[in-house]
Protein backbone atom coordinates (compact mmCIF):
# COMPACT_ATOMS: atom_id res chain seq x y z
CA UNK A 1 0.00 0.00 0.00
CA UNK A 2 1.21 3.48 -0.81
CA UNK A 3 0.88 6.62 1.31
CA UNK A 4 -1.78 8.07 -1.01
CA UNK A 5 -3.80 4.82 -0.87
CA UNK A 6 -3.66 4.87 2.93
CA UNK A 7 -4.66 8.53 2.94
CA UNK A 8 -7.67 7.83 0.73
CA UNK A 9 -8.76 4.71 2.64
CA UNK A 10 -8.54 6.40 6.04
CA UNK A 11 -9.59 9.90 5.01
CA UNK A 12 -6.31 11.45 6.08
CA UNK A 13 -5.60 15.05 5.20
CA UNK A 14 -2.34 15.65 3.35
CA UNK A 15 -0.57 18.79 4.63
CA UNK A 16 2.61 18.57 2.58
CA UNK A 17 3.49 18.29 -1.11
CA UNK A 18 2.69 15.38 -3.41
CA UNK A 19 6.22 14.03 -3.87
CA UNK A 20 6.09 11.52 -0.99
CA UNK A 21 2.61 10.19 -1.69
CA UNK A 22 3.52 7.35 -4.09
CA UNK A 23 5.88 5.84 -1.49
CA UNK A 24 5.19 2.26 -0.43
CA UNK A 25 4.39 1.70 3.24
CA UNK A 26 6.49 -1.13 4.67
CA UNK A 27 5.04 -1.14 8.19
CA UNK A 28 3.85 1.18 10.92
CA UNK A 29 4.73 2.35 14.40
CA UNK A 30 2.40 4.05 16.92
CA UNK A 31 4.16 5.94 19.72
CA UNK A 32 4.62 9.42 21.16
CA UNK A 33 8.09 8.63 22.53
CA UNK A 34 10.78 9.64 20.08
CA UNK A 35 13.32 7.15 21.40
CA UNK A 36 10.81 4.34 20.98
CA UNK A 37 10.31 5.30 17.35
CA UNK A 38 14.08 5.60 16.87
CA UNK A 39 14.40 2.05 18.16
CA UNK A 40 11.50 0.45 16.31
CA UNK A 41 10.63 2.22 13.09
CA UNK A 42 12.28 1.18 9.86
CA UNK A 43 12.56 2.87 6.45
CA UNK A 44 9.16 3.13 4.78
CA UNK A 45 7.19 2.97 8.03
CA UNK A 46 4.16 5.11 8.76
CA UNK A 47 4.43 6.79 12.17
CA UNK A 48 1.27 7.54 14.15
CA UNK A 49 1.69 10.15 16.87
CA UNK A 50 0.09 13.08 18.66
CA UNK A 51 3.43 14.93 18.81
CA UNK A 52 3.36 18.11 16.70
CA UNK A 53 6.78 19.74 17.17
CA UNK A 54 9.57 19.99 14.56
CA UNK A 55 11.64 17.14 16.02
CA UNK A 56 9.02 14.79 14.61
CA UNK A 57 10.26 15.78 11.15
CA UNK A 58 13.88 15.24 12.18
CA UNK A 59 13.14 11.71 13.35
CA UNK A 60 11.06 10.91 10.25
CA UNK A 61 13.81 12.14 7.97
CA UNK A 62 16.64 10.34 9.76
CA UNK A 63 14.71 7.06 9.70
CA UNK A 64 13.43 7.59 6.14
CA UNK A 65 9.84 6.99 7.19
CA UNK A 66 7.13 6.94 4.51
CA UNK A 67 5.03 9.55 6.33
CA UNK A 68 3.93 10.87 9.72
CA UNK A 69 0.24 10.67 10.66
CA UNK A 70 -0.64 13.20 13.35
CA UNK A 71 -3.74 11.82 15.02
CA UNK A 72 -6.50 12.87 17.36
CA UNK A 73 -7.20 16.21 15.69
CA UNK A 74 -3.80 17.61 16.65
CA UNK A 75 -2.34 20.19 14.30
CA UNK A 76 1.37 20.37 13.56
CA UNK A 77 3.12 23.56 14.60
CA UNK A 78 3.85 25.93 11.69
CA UNK A 79 7.60 25.29 12.15
CA UNK A 80 6.94 21.57 11.85
CA UNK A 81 5.16 21.94 8.52
CA UNK A 82 7.79 24.31 7.23
CA UNK A 83 10.55 21.87 8.11
CA UNK A 84 8.62 18.95 6.62
CA UNK A 85 8.18 20.75 3.32
CA UNK A 86 11.82 21.79 3.30
CA UNK A 87 13.04 18.23 3.95
CA UNK A 88 10.49 16.35 1.85
CA UNK A 89 8.77 14.65 4.79
CA UNK A 90 5.07 13.83 4.29
CA UNK A 91 2.68 14.90 7.07
CA UNK A 92 -0.92 13.69 7.26
CA UNK A 93 -3.56 14.49 9.87
CA UNK A 94 -6.77 12.90 11.09
CA UNK A 95 -9.35 13.61 13.79
CA UNK A 96 -9.33 9.90 14.70
CA UNK A 97 -7.34 8.73 17.75
CA UNK A 98 -4.13 6.74 17.28
CA UNK A 99 -5.79 3.51 18.39
CA UNK A 100 -8.49 3.72 15.72
CA UNK A 101 -6.04 4.63 12.94
CA UNK A 102 -3.73 1.77 13.93
CA UNK A 103 -6.62 -0.68 13.92
CA UNK A 104 -7.79 0.40 10.49
CA UNK A 105 -4.27 0.24 9.06
CA UNK A 106 -3.82 -3.22 10.49
CA UNK A 107 -7.09 -4.25 8.88
CA UNK A 108 -5.87 -2.89 5.55
CA UNK A 109 -2.88 -5.20 5.72
CA UNK A 110 -0.18 -2.88 7.12
CA UNK A 111 1.52 -5.19 9.60
CA UNK B 1 35.10 16.11 11.62
CA UNK B 2 33.01 17.45 14.45
CA UNK B 3 29.74 19.28 14.92
CA UNK B 4 28.74 21.68 17.70
CA UNK B 5 25.58 20.91 19.68
CA UNK B 6 23.79 23.53 21.73
CA UNK B 7 22.26 22.68 25.07
CA UNK B 8 19.15 24.07 26.61
CA UNK B 9 16.63 23.24 23.92
CA UNK B 10 15.49 20.44 21.71
CA UNK B 11 14.38 22.40 18.69
CA UNK B 12 17.74 22.44 17.00
CA UNK B 13 18.41 18.82 17.88
CA UNK B 14 19.02 16.37 15.09
CA UNK B 15 21.37 18.49 13.00
CA UNK B 16 24.53 16.63 14.00
CA UNK B 17 22.78 13.30 13.38
CA UNK B 18 21.58 14.50 9.97
CA UNK B 19 25.05 15.71 9.05
CA UNK B 20 26.52 12.40 10.28
CA UNK B 21 24.09 10.51 8.07
CA UNK B 22 25.04 12.56 5.04
CA UNK B 23 28.76 11.95 5.61
CA UNK B 24 28.33 8.21 6.10
CA UNK B 25 26.21 7.94 2.97
CA UNK B 26 28.90 9.78 1.03
CA UNK B 27 31.46 7.36 2.42
CA UNK B 28 29.39 4.55 0.90
CA UNK B 29 28.79 2.62 4.13
CA UNK B 30 26.13 -0.11 4.37
CA UNK B 31 22.58 1.07 5.12
CA UNK B 32 22.21 -0.95 8.34
CA UNK B 33 25.49 0.41 9.69
CA UNK B 34 24.50 3.98 8.81
CA UNK B 35 21.14 3.45 10.49
CA UNK B 36 22.69 2.29 13.77
CA UNK B 37 25.19 5.14 13.84
CA UNK B 38 22.47 7.68 13.08
CA UNK B 39 20.09 6.41 15.79
CA UNK B 40 22.85 6.34 18.41
CA UNK B 41 24.16 9.77 17.36
CA UNK B 42 20.65 11.25 17.52
CA UNK B 43 20.23 9.95 21.06
CA UNK B 44 23.62 11.30 22.13
CA UNK B 45 22.84 14.65 20.52
CA UNK B 46 19.45 14.75 22.22
CA UNK B 47 21.06 14.10 25.61
CA UNK B 48 23.35 17.08 25.10
CA UNK B 49 20.42 19.28 24.04
CA UNK B 50 18.31 18.29 27.04
CA UNK B 51 20.92 18.07 29.78
CA UNK B 52 24.07 20.00 28.91
CA UNK B 53 25.18 23.58 28.32
CA UNK B 54 26.89 22.76 25.07
CA UNK B 55 28.75 19.93 23.42
CA UNK B 56 30.32 18.46 20.35
CA UNK B 57 29.87 15.35 18.31
CA UNK B 58 33.05 14.01 16.74
CA UNK B 59 32.81 11.58 13.88
CA UNK B 60 35.59 9.43 12.48
CA UNK B 61 35.28 6.95 9.66
CA UNK B 62 38.04 4.47 8.96
CA UNK B 63 37.23 2.02 6.18
CA UNK B 64 33.95 0.48 7.35
CA UNK B 65 34.38 1.33 11.03
CA UNK B 66 32.83 4.41 12.58
CA UNK B 67 33.68 6.15 15.83
CA UNK B 68 31.38 8.73 17.41
CA UNK B 69 32.42 10.72 20.46
CA UNK B 70 29.77 12.93 22.06
CA UNK B 71 31.23 15.22 24.66
CA UNK B 72 29.57 18.00 26.62
CA UNK B 73 30.05 20.69 29.20
CA UNK B 74 27.32 20.40 31.79
CA UNK B 75 26.21 19.01 35.11
CA UNK B 76 27.71 15.57 34.53
CA UNK B 77 26.27 12.31 35.87
CA UNK B 78 26.84 11.34 39.50
CA UNK B 79 25.56 7.77 39.23
CA UNK B 80 26.26 6.34 35.78
CA UNK B 81 24.80 2.90 36.56
CA UNK B 82 21.50 4.56 37.48
CA UNK B 83 21.58 6.75 34.35
CA UNK B 84 22.08 3.69 32.15
CA UNK B 85 19.11 1.85 33.66
CA UNK B 86 16.32 1.69 31.05
CA UNK B 87 13.44 3.96 32.04
CA UNK B 88 15.52 6.19 34.31
CA UNK B 89 15.51 9.85 33.31
CA UNK B 90 16.06 13.25 34.86
CA UNK B 91 14.47 15.09 31.92
CA UNK B 92 12.03 17.88 32.69
CA UNK B 93 8.28 17.48 32.56
CA UNK B 94 8.30 19.70 29.47
CA UNK B 95 10.80 17.44 27.72
CA UNK B 96 8.73 14.37 28.56
CA UNK B 97 5.55 15.92 27.20
CA UNK B 98 7.34 16.39 23.91
CA UNK B 99 8.25 12.72 23.82
CA UNK B 100 11.85 13.01 25.04
CA UNK B 101 13.29 11.74 28.28
CA UNK B 102 11.72 8.30 28.19
CA UNK B 103 14.86 6.79 29.70
CA UNK B 104 15.53 4.92 26.46
CA UNK B 105 18.41 6.96 25.06
CA UNK B 106 21.36 5.06 26.51
CA UNK B 107 19.61 1.73 25.85
CA UNK B 108 19.25 2.71 22.18
CA UNK B 109 22.90 3.78 22.02
CA UNK B 110 24.09 0.54 23.58
CA UNK B 111 21.94 -1.57 21.28
CA UNK B 112 23.15 0.22 18.17
CA UNK B 113 26.83 0.52 19.03
CA UNK B 114 29.31 -2.34 18.95
CA UNK B 115 31.36 -0.68 21.67
CA UNK B 116 30.04 1.85 24.21
CA UNK B 117 31.90 3.79 26.86
CA UNK B 118 30.76 6.63 29.10
CA UNK B 119 32.74 8.79 31.47
CA UNK B 120 31.47 11.74 33.45
CA UNK B 121 32.64 14.28 35.95
CA UNK B 122 30.06 15.98 38.12
CA UNK B 123 30.08 19.73 37.48
CA UNK B 124 32.14 19.37 34.31
CA UNK B 125 30.47 17.16 31.75
CA UNK B 126 30.03 13.80 30.12
CA UNK B 127 31.69 11.94 27.26
CA UNK B 128 30.11 9.05 25.40
CA UNK B 129 32.36 7.08 23.05
CA UNK B 130 30.81 4.63 20.62
CA UNK B 131 32.27 2.48 17.89
CA UNK B 132 30.42 0.75 15.13
CA UNK B 133 31.35 -1.89 12.60
CA UNK B 134 29.39 -3.99 10.12
CA UNK B 135 27.43 -6.88 11.62
CA UNK B 136 26.92 -10.22 9.86
CA UNK B 137 23.77 -10.26 7.72
CA UNK B 138 22.30 -13.23 9.62
CA UNK B 139 22.24 -11.31 12.89
CA UNK B 140 19.24 -9.20 13.90
CA UNK B 141 20.56 -5.88 12.74
CA UNK B 142 17.81 -3.47 13.68
CA UNK B 143 18.07 -1.85 17.07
Amino acid sequence: MTVIEAAESLGLEVLTGPQGLPRTITGACASDLLSYVMARAKPGYLWLTIQVHPNVVGVAELLELAAVVITDGQNPEPATLEKAREHGVTILTTPDPTYAVAGKLYGLGVR
Amino acid sequence: MSYPVLGGGFFLAGRAAAETKRRLREAGLAAELVRRVVVATYEAEMNICIHAVSGRIHLRVENDRVKVVATDRGAGIADIAQALRPGFSTASEKARQLGFGAGMGFANMQRCADSFRITSEVGCGTTVTMEFWPRPQTEETGP
